[in-house]
C-alpha cells in the first residue's frame, strides 16, 4: 500500500486550537437538560408510551389488498366477523394495510381473534395477501416487557460499576446521572414521535446508553489524563481542556454513526426505521450530555476531590 | 510497538484470509456435500415464514394424572374388598382424597395403596388426615420429574407431526420450564400446524355404561362425554380405558370399501390387540366408544371378538380431516394440552423487501462512514477504510462459522458497528495529530499515538460489550440477533483497529520514513 501517496486530510471540524469555555455554561446546560427530562417525564406519565405489540400483547396483521386498500370496507367486514378493531391505518403504498387489535383476555382468545382478521380480510377485499401476522398472548408480552426492563436496570448498573472501577466514583455517578437523563429524553421522545415502544426500541435504547457511555468514556479519559499532567490546573480549566482536546474525535465519531444510522433511518423499511430515528436522536443527545451534562456533573462532584498526580507524568 | 513480526504479520493476514475463505459459503453454491459448509442462516423475518411459541399445560398433566390415580385408587380398593365415600381428586391439594367406610377401615385402606404400583419410587404417598378422611398426595419431586420428561415428549411429538405435513427444515426447541419455540421458514400462514397442534390427540377406547342415562347424573366412575360431530349428544362412558390408543403401531386414512366414506384404519401393537381382542369377547353387543380429546368420535356396537388388533374408525370425516387424524395417530398423543401464546408470521414478500431495504442501508451507510473517513483523516482514513470492509468480512465470517442467523434487526447491529469501528481509528489518529502538534517526531508520534489511544479504545469498547451482552442474555427473539452482530463487532472491531489498521500505518512508514505524517 505503500505506493499510495500520503495524501492528507482536506476537512476538520475545529481548529486543534479551540478552547471553547463550555463549563461557563454549565448551569444552563444542566437547566436546560433538567427541563428537557421533567417534560419527558411528564409526557411519560401523560399521554405516555404507545406500547408496541411486544409489550400490549394482542394482533396485528399487515395485508396487501387487490387494488387500494378500503378501510371502510375492512373496518365493516371486521365488524361483521365479531372483532373490534383498534386501528386500521394505511401506510407505504396504497394497498398496504395495517389493523391492529387490543389485546385479547386469554391465549386462546388472541388466537381466535388472528383467524377472524384473515377471513375478514378475504371477506372485504378478496385476492388480498397477509404479508404479516404478528399475534402475542398476555403472558408473553407481561414477560418480555420485564425483560426489557431487566436488561435496561442491569446495563446501567454495569456501566456503573465498570467505570467506578476503571475510574474514580464521581466519574461513575455522573456518567450514570447523565445516561438517566439521556434515557428520560429518549422516552420524551417516543412518547411526542408516537413511535411504537417495544423490544426493538429497548434494543435502540440500549446501544444508545452503549454509544453514550462510550463517548463519556472518551471525555473522561482524557480529564484523568490531564489530571495526572497539570497537577495545579483548576478542575473547571481542566476539564474545559480535557473536551476541546477531544472535540475533534468527538464529533468524527457521532458523525460516523450518524452516518451509518441515516440510510437505516431513510431506507430501513416500516419495521427498522423507527429504531433508526431514535439511535439519531439518541447520538445527537448522547454526543451533546458528555460535553453540556457529563462534565459539568463531574466538576460538580468533583471539586477539590478528584486525585491528582497519583502517579507523576510520563516522561519520556 | 512499531514493529510487527513477521509471524505476527503472517497470524493477521491468516486471520483475515481464514475470515475470507469463511464467507464464501454464503456466496456460492456447495461443490461436494462432503464439503465442509457453514454458513449464515436467514432469520424468518427474511425469508418469511412462522415463528410459534407454544406453552405445555402443565396443570392439565396434572389434572390428568390425579384422574387416573383417582381410578387406580377405585380399583385397589375395590380389589381388596373396601369400601370408600367421597372419593375425589383434589387439584389445590396435588392429591385424591376419600373417606374409609369406617374408621377402623382406615388402616387396610392405607396398606392397600401402600401396595399400588408407581410410576417412579414415591410418586404418591397416602396418610390419614385429622378429619379421618385420606389423602393420596403426589410429591412435587415426582410430578417435577413428570413434567420435565412431558416437555421433552411434547418437543418430540410435535416435531414428528411437523415433519409429517412435509415442513421443510423446522426447528422445534425447549425454551424454559414449559415452552417450546417452532421455527417455520417459509410458512406464512400456519393455520394447518397450529391446528394439528392444537390437538391433544389422546385416543381411547372405552365402554359404555348401559345402565346410564345420557339424561340423568352418570354413576361414579362414568361421564357424559359429547360427540364429535354433535356436541349436543352426550353418551355415558366409563371413565377405565379399556385400550389405549397410544398402543397403536399405525393408521392410515382410507375409504370404506361399501360405502366410500372416509375412515381411519389402524393397527395395535401385540400388547394392544391382545387387550383388544380380550374386551371385545368380553363385551360382545355393547357399545365401545371411541375417544378422542374427551369427545366421542364414534361408539359402535361390539359385532364380535377382534383377533387381529386392526380395526376401523368411522365417522362424518373428509379427506383431509381423516388424514389429519391418522397423522395425530401415528405420531402419538401429546402427554399435555398445547397453546400458542406467540406467533409471527412473515410473508415472503415481506422478507424480500426486508433483504432489499437492509443491504441498501448497509451498502449506503458504508459508503458514507468511508467517504468520511477519507475526507477527515486522508491516508490513514483510506487504511481505516480497509480495515472497516475486513470488518465487515470478518463479522460474516465469524456468524456463518456459528451458522448464526441474521434477522433484520441483526443486519442493523452490523451497519451500527461500522459507524461505531471507526471510532477507534479516529481515537489513533486524533492522538496523532496531537503528539505531532507537540513537536515530536513523526515515529514518536505514531509511538505515543497508539499507546495512549489503545487504553482509552479497550475503556470505551468494554462498555458497549457490557450493555450489549446483558441485551443478548435477556432480549427476546429479533433483539438477540441485534446484540448477537453488535457483540461480534466489537471483537473484531478491536482486532480490525489495533491490529490490521495498525500494521498498514506501520508498514507505510517502514517504507517511506517521512519526515512529516499526513494527519
Amino acid at each position: 500500500m505503500a505506493v499510495i501517496p500520503a495524501f492528507r486530510p482536506v476537512l476538520r471540524f475545529v481548529r486543534d486550537d479551540t478552547r471553547i469555555g463550555f463549563m461557563k455554561g454549565r448551569f444552563a446546560g444542566l437547566a436546560t437538560s433538567a427541563a428537557l427530562s421533567i417534560a419527558s417525564v411528564v409526557l411519560f406519565l401523560h399521554p405516555g408510551l404507545k406500547l408496541g405489540l411486544d409489550f400490549s400483547g394482542g394482533v396485528t396483521v399487515e395485508a396487501r389488498t387487490a387494488g387500494p386498500a378500503d378501510t371502510a370496507k375492512l373496518r365493516t367486514a371486521l365488524a361483521a366477523a365479531g372483532v373490534q378493531a383498534a386501528g386500521i391505518q394505511r401506510f407505504g403504498a396504497a394497498d398496504d394495510v395495517l389493523i391492529r387489535l387490543d389485546p385479547a383476555g386469554s391465549e386462546a382468545a388472541t388466537q381466535a381473534q388472528q383467524a377472524k382478521v384473515k377471513s375478514a380480510i378475504e371477506t372485504a377485499q378478496p385476492g388480498s395477501t397477509i404479508l404479516r401476522i404478528d399475534a402475542v398472548g398476555p403472558s408473553v408480552s407481561a414477560e418480555l416487557f420485564r425483560n426489557g426492563l431487566l436488561a435496561l436496570g442491569i446495563s446501567l448498573l454495569m456501566i456503573l460499576a465498570y467505570i467506578w472501577f476503571r475510574f474514580e466514583w464521581e466519574f461513575a455517578l455522573s456518567a450514570v446521572i447523565t445516561l438517566v437523563l439521556d434515557l428520560t429524553k429518549t422516552v420524551g421522545f417516543l412518547v411526542i414521535t408516537r413511535f411504537e415502544f417495544d423490544l426493538v426500541m429497548v434494543a435502540a435504547i440500549l446501544t444508545i446508553l452503549g454509544y453514550s457511555t462510550n463517548d463519556k468514556v472518551v471525555v473522561y479519559d482524557r480529564v484523568r489524563e490531564n489530571l495526572r499532567k497539570y497537577r495545579s490546573m483548576p478542575l473547571r480549566e481542566l476539564i474545559d481542556l480535557s473536551i476541546n482536546e477531544t472535540l475533534n474525535r468527538t464529533l468524527g465519531t457521532s458523525t460516523t454513526v450518524f452516518l451509518a444510522a441515516l440510510p437505516l433511518a431513510l431506507f430501513g423499511g416500516e419495521s427498522l426505521s423507527g429504531f433508526a430515528w431514535v439511535m439519531l436522536f439518541g447520538i445527537v443527545v448522547g454526543t451533546s450530555s458528555s460535553i453540556f451534562i457529563a462534565a459539568p456533573l463531574l466538576l460538580l462532584m468533583g471539586e477539590g476531590r478528584l486525585k491528582r498526580a497519583a502517579q507523576p507524568p510520563k516522561v519520556r | 510497538m512499531m514493529s510487527f513480526t513477521p509471524l505476527k504479520k503472517a497470524l493477521i493476514w491468516g486471520t483475515c484470509l481464514l475470515g475470507l475463505l469463511l464467507c464464501i459459503p454464503n456466496f456460492v453454491r456447495q461443490p461436494t456435500p462432503s464439503t465442509p459448509w457453514r454458513q449464515i442462516h436467514l432469520g424468518l423475518d427474511l425469508r418469511g415464514g412462522s415463528y410459534l411459541l407454544l406453552q405445555v399445560d402443565l396443570a392439565a398433566l396434572e389434572r390428568d394424572r390425579l384422574a387416573t390415580l383417582t381410578d387406580n385408587v377405585r380399583a385397589s380398593l375395590l380389589a381388596a374388598g373396601l369400601g370408600y365415600r367421597n372419593l375425589t381428586a383434589d387439584s389445590a391439594a396435588h392429591a385424591v382424597t376419600f373417606t374409609p367406610r369406617s374408621p377402623e377401615e382406615s388402616t387396610p385402606d392405607l396398606a392397600a395403596i401402600a401396595k399400588m404400583p408407581r410410576a417412579v419410587p414415591g410418586e404418591f404417598d397416602a396418610a390419614a388426615r385429622p378429619d379421618g378422611s385420606i389423602a393420596v398426595t403426589l410429591s412435587g419431586e415426582a410430578m417435577k420429574a413428570r413434567a420435565h420428561e412431558a416437555l421433552s415428549q411434547s418437543v418430540e411429538i410435535v416435531r414428528r407431526r411437523i415433519d409429517a405435513t412435509g415442513a421443510v427444515d423446522p426447528q422445534i426447541s425447549v425454551s424454559g420450564p414449559d415452552r417450546i419455540v417452532v421455527n417455520l421458514p417459509g410458512i406464512s400462514d400456519p393455520e394447518r400446524v397450529k391446528a394439528l397442534l392444537g390437538t391433544t390427540a389422546k385416543m381411547t377406547f372405552r365402554l359404555l355404561d348401559p345402565n346410564a342415562s345420557p339424561n340423568a347424573p352418570p354413576p361414579p366412575g362414568v361421564t357424559l362425554l359429547p360427540m364429535q360431530d354433535n356436541p349436543n349428544e352426550k353418551l355415558p362412558v366409563r371413565d377405565h380405558v379399556d385400550v389405549d390408543g397410544g398402543d397403536l403401531t399405525n393408521a392410515q386414512a382410507g375409504q370404506d370399501g361399501q360405502t366410500g366414506q372416509w375412515a381411519v384404519n389402524f393397527t395395535f401393537d401385540n400388547a394392544g390387540a391382545r387387550e383388544f381382542a380380550d374386551v371385545t369377547r368380553a363385551n360382545l353387543g355393547k357399545r365401545f366408544a371411541i375417544v378422542l380429546d374427551n369427545k366421542v368420535i364414534s361408539a359402535p356396537v361390539i359385532q364380535g371378538v377382534i383377533p387381529s388388533g386392526s380395526g376401523q374408525i368411522t365417522g362424518s370425516f373428509t379427506a383431509q380431516s381423516a388424514t389429519d387424524l391418522a397423522l395425530l395417530l401415528r405420531a402419538g398423543a401429546l402427554p399435555a394440552p398445547l397453546a400458542v401464546i406467540e406467533q409471527r408470521s412473515i410473508g415472503p414478500e415481506l422478507g424480500a423487501d426486508s433483504i432489499r431495504a437492509g443491504a441498501i442501508s448497509l451498502g449506503v451507510g458504508l459508503v458514507l462512514v468511508m467517504v468520511f473517513m477519507v475526507l477527515f483523516y486522508g491516508l490513514f482514513g483510506l487504511y481505516a477504510d480497509f480495515a472497516l470492509v475486513l470488518n465487515l468480512v470478518l463479522m460474516l465470517g465469524i456468524l456463518s462459522l456459528f451458522e448464526a442467523t441474521l434477522t433484520l434487526p441483526g443486519m442493523a447491529g452490523m451497519l451500527l458497528t461500522l459507524g461505531m469501528a471507526v471510532d477507534a481509528n479516529i481515537l489513533i489518529n486524533e492522538r496523532i495529530r496531537e503528539e505531532v502538534k507537540r513537536g515530536r517526531t513523526a515515529l514518536a508520534a505514531m509511538q505515543a499515538g497508539f499507546e495512549r489511544a489503545t487504553g482509552t479504545i479497550i475503556d470505551s469498547n468494554a462498555t458497549a460489550l457490557l450493555a450489549h451482552v446483558m441485551l443478548f442474555v435477556f432480549g427476546s427473539g429479533p433483539v438477540k440477533g441485534f446484540a448477537l452482530t453488535i457483540t461480534i463487532g466489537i471483537v473484531t472491531t478491536l482486532f480490525t483497529t489495533l491490529f490490521v489498521s495498525k500494521m498498514l500505518m506501520v508498514g507505510w512508514y517502514a517504507a517511506k520514513r517521512p519526515k512529516t505524517l499526513p494527519v
